[in-house]
């Protein structure tokens, strides 16, 4: 295992707290800001540029490239098969945000869904964020 | 052909998130000041392990917008949920990574639980 001091562990944490916020906050943004535009069923580029006029797909498109960048930084301090697991809790919480911020009817199986994922994360939470040391050199 | 797009889009997927990982592995651990964030992205430009991992996802997201024109979003989950047990096998036998079965259960929790969203 990893000798990582406690505030090299404190940055990870957070890192992945920003990634999964940023995850859920970028597409519930989109998801509202997309359903105010209304169905864009076109080939013309220019139907496209009019979603970008409505400010909450513009926030939402924002907090998603810095959701992509936090995504980064945080593979480069921890595993793939931690961070897989442990930012799937987005989907918990993007079902609860449409339940409750955007009103979207969740059924007693998706439900049932939510407690299956989220004991996937709480089990990938229990292992250490790294087991490798240095640079995988193997790979190319 | 949604069957081709649902291959498509669960092995570019696994491919670019693998590649991201060794890639962000080779440029080492990220520090979280704004200066260092930056350097960070600028350095990912030269990076092609990075490079090809984020165009591998690009062609996922483009498979992903021709799968959902034909067809509902139900059909695109598989895909996802494929790519969490893909991906956990990949970080095991190429990144070397430790999965312990604590992190095989919670990924096939997640999966499962992703399928069922879906239902």
């Amino acid at each position: 295992m990893n000798s990582a001091t406690a505030s090299e562990v404190r940055k990870t944490q957070l890192l992945t707290l920003v990634v999964i916020a940023s995850n859920v906050v970028g597409n519930v943004s989109l998801s509202h800001g997309m359903r105010q535009v209304g169905k864009i069923v076109s080939a013309s580029p220019l139907d496209y540029a009019r979603a970008f006029a409505n400010p909450w797909t513009v926030a939402g498109v924002l907090v998603l490239a810095l959701w992509m960048i936090t995504d980064l930084a945080l593979l480069s301090r921890a595993d793939l098969s931690f961070v897989l697991p442990v930012t799937a809790s987005a989907y918990v919480l993007i079902a609860l945000a449409g339940h409750f911020l955007l009103h979207e009817r969740i059924s007693a199986q998706r439900w049932v869904a939510i407690v299956v994922i989220t004991l996937g994360v709480v089990l990938a939470e229990e292992t250490p964020p790294r087991t490798t040391e240095g640079p995988p050199e193997q790979l190319l | 052909m949604r069957w081709i797009l649902v291959g498509i889009i669960a092995l570019c997927n696994t491919v670019g998130d693998v590649l991201n990982t060794a890639g962000m592995k080779r440029q080492g651990e990220a520090e979280l000041n704004p200066r260092a964030v930056a350097h960070m992205v600028a350095r990912i430009f030269r990076n092609p392990l990075v490079l090809a991992g984020l165009g591998a996802l690009a062609v996922a997201f483009i498979a992903l917008l021709s799968l959902l024109s034909i067809s509902n979003v139900s059909f695109a989950v598989p895909a996802t949920a494929i790519s969490y047990l893909l991906e956990t096998l990949l970080a095991k036998y190429v990144l070397k990574e430790k999965v312990t079965w604590r992190r095989w259960g919670a990924a096939s929790l997640v999966a499962f639980g992703v399928l069922m969203l879906s239902w």
